[in-house]
């Protein structure tokens, strides 16, 4: 008998957050969804055991998606940080961004981790053994300093090893609960920091946000071709999804022997790399980030590199980067990254 | 049952993307393939399929045949001449090695910039058709590659395979494992647990631990620095009573193999020692006629494969009896 594949009851999402109704059977494989317009009564609903209930299901948009652009209105700029490969340090250089905005005292920063199977933002930023506080107002993020607030499945966790064994549908409704329920508060910045991929996360991210407004999207690759080729779908499905893309770094690019300061090419972009790659396809390039083992380190020990190691090279790099981020999304110059 | 024909199947998994899994994935088989088992690959990555690309083989098309897709070759059950400066250093005899063959949805799609967006159901049904529609042929081993994290595709994977391999009529302990590989830093380390986790709930036996991108041997003063730290990987595999099969340093010239097709060159003295310039110097074409089986013999990795797979072919015979 082959053990079953339970889903955990770790986290209480039961509590009613859908539009979409409640199904008898697992959706088939050309389903149109339950939340879309077309349940129930597309061609490839004929003969699903849930026809009848995603058809009589009430019609109309998703009454929460007001809700969630209500309560992200408060938010001026929403940032997605994206890459098709997985390991190329989307949460590397969300971290990065967060802290960097947040260096100006004057902005507030929200970072909201989607990544619910492998989630890295608690620890990176040191607050990996933080809860969550529910107000009457919904769930509290944690604050990592009093401008820079974090949102992580991590944080729900009763256990920080358990995996996390669930299906898209599971998790497209605890990010419309993050959405939705998380009280951010008057934010400048919302980074949201997502999972390898074009898939459920990324789908529900777009379609819950579209009504609040997303400024872009940022683009994560590493030099080679392998990554290269996965961040090119991701492209695509930035195009396809309608999300403009603020742009594109290119990260472990290049790494410099302690030893003897011989720079070589740890990951060699044979084809032009992720430059090449924004020419081709016309986006904006923000720049090269150098791999620097300490980035690693102050990842894992929960500091902020930018603070941590301000004179290196990758930190110049970074707040290159970022200032490059904030003027595509129409910030003055000086507002990102006062110089000190 | 379709996966009847295969003897061992061994999933490569990771919570955490970018450590490499495919990158072991490649070198596992290849180096089964030099031990002499004939091996298939599987990528069930749905959205990043990225094994078209480690064997070189991104324009090729899957076949249509009765029954089922036929998987795309990489290269046939055949002799190999030893490496042709080596040959002198170790005595090698012929190497016999083991045919290969690959199916991953990178061969399906029509162009390779498309983006594959699919919800869940989609691809529980995708991973599904994998599992049961592939015209395999006769198999010692078939590694399948996975995406990062614990979600649909794993679900549908270990769910079908579960039951393919437990039926009466597939080989006795056909489902052998899983290979768990990580990198070093403790960010990759949290999220490799809830894989370990994930392995224990399901019931999938842990073949072991592989620490990849452990070091990186600077190729102009062959200082070895730590990139990602190092020694992560060994003590996980101590805390969750696994074993640990070894840790895979950063060789730029692996990757270079693979992005460019040219033989690994190593500067006089380093591990594999001596130079294969007679193969490099003939320019690109000739290189690229070369196996990419026969080009990673000259890869300073190879060795260090060759132990692992050892260790884990051991291992699976042991069980079999």
């Amino acid at each position: 008998m082959a053990p079953s594949l339970e889903e955990p009851t770790q986290v209480d999402l039961d509590a009613p957050l859908k539009a979409a109704p409640k199904l008898v059977a697992p959706e088939p494989e050309h389903c149109p969804g339950p939340e879309s317009q077309q349940a129930g009564v597309a061609d490839s609903c004929a003969g699903c055991p849930n026809q009848k209930i995603c058809a009589s299901a009430p019609k109309g948009p998703d009454p929460d998606i007001p809700l969630i652009t209500s309560r992200l209105s408060s938010v001026a700029h929403k940032i997605l940080v994206l890459s098709g490969k997985g390991g190329v340090g989307k949460s590397t250089f969300s971290t990065m961004l967060s802290h960097g905005f947040a260096s100006n005292p004057l902005f507030t920063v929200g970072l909201m981790d989607t990544d619910i199977c492998g989630p890295s933002i608690p620890k990176m930023m040191g607050v990996e053994d933080e809860t969550i506080h529910v107000t009457a107002e919904g769930w509290e993020p944690v604050w990592v300093s009093d401008n820079l607030g974090v949102m992580s499945v991590q944080f729900m966790l009763p256990n920080r090893d358990d995996a996390v064994i669930w299906r898209g549908a599971k998790k497209n409704g605890l990010i419309k609960k993050f959405l939705m329920d998380v009280v951010w508060g008057e934010l400048d910045f919302l980074v949201v920091d997502t999972p390898p991929g074009t898939s459920d996360e990324h789908l529900s991210v777009n379609s819950f946000l579209k009504e609040a407004g997303v400024d872009g999207a940022v683009l994560v690759s590493t030099p080679q071709e392998v990554s290269l080729l996965d961040v090119r779908k991701e492209i695509d499905f930035c195009r396809k999804a309608g999300i403009r893309i603020l742009g594109i770094v290119e990260n472990m690019s290049g790494f410099v022997c302690p030893g003897c300061k011989h720079q070589s090419q740890i990951f060699r972009p044979s084809t032009g790399g992720a430059e090449r790659l924004a020419q081709d396809e016309g986006i904006p390039f923000l720049g090269k980030v150098p791999l620097d083992p300490r980035i690693g380190m102050a990842c894992d020990y929960g500091e902020s590199f930018l603070d941590a190691y301000p004179e290196s090279p990758a930190c110049q790099a970074i707040r290159g980067v970022v200032q490059r981020v904030g003027e595509q999304i129409g910030l003055k110059k000086g507002d990102v990254l006062p110089e000190e | 049952m379709p996966l009847d024909n295969i003897r061992n199947i061994v999933l490569v998994l990771s919570g955490k993307g970018g450590v490499g899994k495919s990158s072991i994935t490649t070198q596992l088989a290849l180096t089964l393939s030099l031990q002499g088992h004939s091996v298939g690959v599987l990528d069930i990555d749905l959205t990043g399929p990225s094994i078209p690309r480690f064997f070189g083989i991104e324009d090729s098309k899957v076949h249509q045949a009765p029954g089922g897709w036929i998987p795309v070759p990489v290269h046939d059950a055949q002799t190999l001449t030893p490496p042709s400066t080596h040959a002198a250093n170790n005595g090698d005899a012929q190497t016999q090695i083991g045919a290969l063959s690959c199916m991953s949805l990178g061969f399906i799609l029509s162009s390779r910039k498309d983006a594959v967006i699919w919800r869940g159901p989609k691809k529980t049904a995708m991973v599904k058709q994998f599992l049961t529609d592939v015209l395999w042929p006769p198999l010692d081993y078939l590694l399948i590659d996975t995406p990062p994290g614990t979600s649909d595709e794993h679900i549908s994977l270990l769910e079908n395979l579960l039951k393919q391999t437990a039926a009466p009529t597939s080989p006795p302990n056909q489902l052998a494992g899983a290979v768990v590989v990580t990198t070093p830093q403790a960010i990759s380390i949290s999220d490799v647990k809830k894989e370990l986790n994930f392995c224990k709930k399901t019931g999938i036996r842990v073949l072991g631990v592989v620490e990849n991108m452990a070091g990186f041997v600077c190729p102009n003063c062959s200082e070895c620095t730590n990139v990602f730290s190092k020694g992560g990987g060994e003590i996980m595999a101590r805390d969750f009573e696994v074993p640990f099969l070894g840790s895979v340093p950063i060789d730029p010239a692996f990757v270079q193999l693979i992005e460019e097709g040219t033989r690994p060159v190593y500067p006089q003295g380093t591990v594999v020692g001596g130079k294969d310039m007679a193969e490099t110097n003939g320019g690109s074409d000739g290189a690229k006629e070369e196996l990419l089986v026969d080009k990673y013999r000259s890869c300073s990795l190879c060795p260090l494969f060759d132990g692992i797979v050892a260790t884990l072919v051991a291992d699976i015979r042991s069980r079999d009896v």
